[in-house]
């Protein structure tokens, strides 16, 4: 075989944390200049392998040979060295400090005397940032940027060090289509430099946009690799998941009842005003939007997350005010946030706590001690459900793969049997088939009567599910439309884009 | 350690000795009962030594006998020992609640809120004795200090007690759950209805409780309470909770750690002191002790991982 065809082979890679055998003994192939997708259910083992190929941790077995030379042992200092750079599933920028203090991290450009150079820093980091078309000054502090900045900026990072190979997991996922188009765009000039992409996504459309070839693998196994563009979408999923899925969207059409919520002009000093709309019992309303748009904050006030500065909530015609989350959940709220870190999962508590949490008072008993048998007989139910993929319910969260991460907090909230359920990108990392059961659930839940808000920057998520569709620009409402067929992308894209506004 | 000190030592092993090291980790020990919750809480009380002298002050000036010298209130009549011991409970509870309340509204850190009150409780007992001790307390009360069927001692029954409410507490109520959840991921706990403000104020009143029951076993054994008692006994107490495996970053730790890890304390003082060594030098080796114990259970930890 031609030697100098591959920049990357990985052989054999086996990797075992105690109680899990996380990779079996997989392959990966990687050539230069090419794009290369991983895909695989949650908990397959892409981030374990990648974290493998980092240098984060070492694999139990297996060789790497890079750049033609087999690779030993290697941190990820040594693995940045050699040109391997990655952009993780889960975000950590240190937030109480600068964008640029982010970028250069551990390695920040020093004058004659050994200090730091900030005008060096800054007078880069403008032109990392302009490659990557973000407009934000390098001082900022990080956390006034959304999750979509941060992850750009983490993007931007990973680019800077001018690696052969970058690796990238689940960037997207994090991302709206404008800033998808931007780092698609990146990633073609990129390949056209002759750089290796190793690119992970469970979004379908993406994958076949964007990369060459596809390995797939199940349960830490390898199952195969193929040209992008040979391998038919139905045969992919098969790969992935073992069998085929039916159908992406079930949505059942229900019966539409009663005014559930209504919001009245409801206002915030920051990010939205005068916003109205209404969900009845039994329907889903979809809340598209751009970056920024102010969809989150809306759901977040509703919630009590934070604070609005005047309008009105009505549940079932009565108003009610909702300061707090925990008044929210006492009006049968329910709420599945935006950040999965920041307000999501509580990472070293164990998988039952994680689930449990929004809904301890229905487990107590007459003298506030907790019922445990039943609570976890209720959290296995649970994990079987929405197929949660755990060791066992006191596995810490932080142990889980990104999208079983998710399911926990999915499982946390329909839980907690709510009357109105938002949803803030509620399948954001989960796997093709979880995905269509999650929509299974969300959808028998509004079969039973209960009114759903779900925020989504996937378009054909929104359509696919929604009774009707709200979409936000820059913090007011632009539309609200009924779902029917004829229904566009390119129409919900005007009014996300505040080109169109039809009448609200 | 144990099985070492006994065969060096074997009246360590005596029952009488045994129950002496209990009652001796009994003060700290209930302390660090309270400390579990608020390390796990990713918070911070230095107030738990000061608070004893302040609650105990106030305790033993209420459960004064008739022939003592300088009587606080010299017209109060004797009152049930019951008077005193919830006067330090209440004390405690609201010395450690207006800790957590200032956390909890100002959002100041724990360490800071809990400095301030470990100096200003202390000022408290100092003003309110003049900096004098409070003696010659009634018979009832001293009891406390002492054993039922003249064997088992009152200190370590309540201790144990403690460590059961504590144990309950801790993994089987919502209050307790929610300590987990806080110290885990305070963003998260918000959002999943917790009330974090309220449970904060809970967290440092329970920890101020705790130092006021100790407060009263404190008086009970030794008699009578100086304004300048269990100096330091705060860092004692968070050790023993560290020793357990209690983590400061927050989310992690048992009741029963805390157990062990003040036990592990006592072990080596009461040890130390009977294989003759110096009392200077007790100090240097309880110092690398606790380190070594705590870099010993991280290791562990992070096997385990
Ligand atoms: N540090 C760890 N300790 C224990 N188990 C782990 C650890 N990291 C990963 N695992 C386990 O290894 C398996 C593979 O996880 P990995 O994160 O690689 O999945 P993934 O394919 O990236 O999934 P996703 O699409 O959800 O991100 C999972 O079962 C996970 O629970
Ligand atoms: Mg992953």
């Amino acid at each position: 075989m031609d030697e100098e065809k591959y920049l990357l082979e990985m052989d054999n890679i086996v990797k075992t944390f105690p109680g899990v055998k996380a990779l079996k003994g997989v392959n990966l192939k990687v050539k230069h200049g090419e794009i290369h997708a991983l895909m695989g259910e949650n908990g397959a083992g892409k981030s374990t392998l990648m974290k493998c190929l980092a240098g984060i941790h070492p694999p139990t077995s297996g060789t790497i040979i890079y750049d033609g030379k087999k690779q030993g042992q290697y941190t990820t200092a040594q693995a940045l060295q050699m040109g391997i750079s990655m952009i993780h599933q889960e975000l950590s920028p240190i937030l109480h400090r600068s964008i640029m203090e982010n970028i250069w991290l551990g390695r920040e450009p020093r004058n004659k005397f050994g200090l730091i150079d900030h005008q060096k820093m800054y007078v880069d980091s403008i032109e990392v940032l302009k490659e990557i078309d973000i407009n934000e000054d390098p001082k900022t502090h990080m956390v006034e940027l959304t999750v979509a900045k941060m992850q750009m900026i983490e993007i931007a990072k990973a680019i800077s060090y001018d690696s052969k190979l970058i690796i990238m997991d689940e960037p997207t996922s994090a991302l709206t289509e404008k800033e998808i188009k931007q780092l698609f765009g990146i990633m073609r000039r990129l390949k056209a430099q002759g750089k290796s992409i190793i690119y992970i996504s469970h979004k379908l459309d993406e994958i076949y946009e964007v990369t060459d070839r596809v390995t797939v693998y199940r349960d830490g196994e390898y199952i195969g690799a193929e040209d992008t563009k040979d391998l038919p979408e139905d045969k992919m999923i098969k790969m992935m998941v073992g069998r085929e899925v039916s159908e992406l969207f079930p949505k059942t059409p229900c019966s539409i009842g009663d005014l559930m919520l209504e919001v009245e002009n409801l206002s915030h000093r920051k990010f939205f005003k005068d916003v109205s709309f209404n969900v009845r019992k039994g329907e889903i309303l979809g809340i598209a939007g751009l970056v920024g748009s102010g969809r989150t904050e809306v759901i977040e006030s509703i919630f009590g997350i934070k604070q609005k500065l005047s309008g009105t909530v009505k549940i079932e015609g009565k108003e009610v005010d909702i300061k707090t989350p925990e008044d929210a959940i006492s009006n049968h709220l329910a709420i599945l946030t935006e950040d999965r870190r920041m307000s999501g999962i509580f990472p070293m508590l164990s998988v039952r706590l994680n689930m449990a949490i929004a809904n301890i008072p229905k487990y107590l008993n007459g003298v506030g001690l907790i019922r445990n048998r039943e609570l976890i007989r209720e959290c296995n139910e649970y994990v079987k459900k929405i197929q949660v993929k755990t060791p066992s319910l006191m596995q810490k969260v932080e142990n889980l793969s990104g999208g079983n991460q998710q399911k926990v907090l999915v499982a946390r909230w329909l839980m907690t049997n709510p009357d109105i359920l938002f949803l803030d990108e509620p399948t954001r990392g989960i796997d093709v088939g979880t995905k269509s059961e999650i929509h299974r659930l969300i959808s028998q839940l509004a079969g039973e009567g209960k009114s759903i808000v779900m925020v989504s920057s996937e378009l054909p998520e929104v359509m696919g599910m929604s009774d009707r569709i709200m979409v936000m620009h820059e913090g007011r409402v632009t539309a609200i439309v009924d779902n029917s067929e004829d229904l566009t992308q390119e129409e919900l894209m005007s009014y996300a884009t505040g080109t169109v506004a039809a009448d609200v | 350690m144990i099985i070492g000190l006994s065969i060096a030592q074997p009246a360590f092993l005596s029952s009488h000795n045994i129950f002496n090291v209990l009652t001796q980790s009994a003060i700290f020990g209930i302390m660090a009962l309270g400390l579990t919750f608020v390390i796990i809480s990713k918070g911070i009380d230095l107030s738990v030594g000061s608070v004893l002298a302040f609650s105990g002050v106030i305790a033993s000036s209420l459960g004064q006998s008739a022939e003592a010298t300088s009587k606080y209130f010299p017209n109060l009549p004797i009152m049930p020992v019951l008077v005193p011991i919830l006067a330090a409970l209440i004390v405690g509870a609201l010395c450690g609640g207006l800790s957590g309340f200032l956390i909890a509204k100002t959002r100041i850190p724990a360490f800071i809120a809990t400095l301030g009150m470990m100096t200003v409780a202390r000022g408290m007992a100092l003003i309110y004795t003049d900096g004098k001790p409070v003696s010659t307390l009634i018979p009832s009360f001293t009891a406390i200090g002492g054993k039922v069927f003249g064997v088992i001692p009152i200190p370590v029954i309540i201790y144990f007690v403690m460590i059961i409410i504590s144990t309950i507490l801790l993994s089987n109520t919502r209050f307790g759950k929610n300590v987990y959840a806080i110290g885990g991921n305070i963003n998260a706990a918000e959002v999943s209805g917790v009330n974090v403000k309220r449970n904060l104020i809970m967290i440092y009143a329970y920890s101020g409780l705790l130092a006021g029951l100790a407060a009263v076993v404190f008086a009970g054994r030794v008699g009578s309470v100086h304004p300048g008692a269990a100096t330091g006994y705060e860092l004692t107490a968070i050790a023993s909770t560290t020793i357990g495996g209690t983590s400061h970053s927050g989310g992690i730790g048992t009741i029963w750690g805390a157990f062990v890890g003040a036990l592990v304390l006592a072990v080596l003082r009461n040890g130390l002191t009977l294989l003759g060594v110096d009392a200077y030098w007790q100090q240097v080796v309880e110092g690398v002790i606790i380190v070594v114990a705590v870099i010993i259970d991280m290791r562990k930890n992070a096997k385990k991982d």
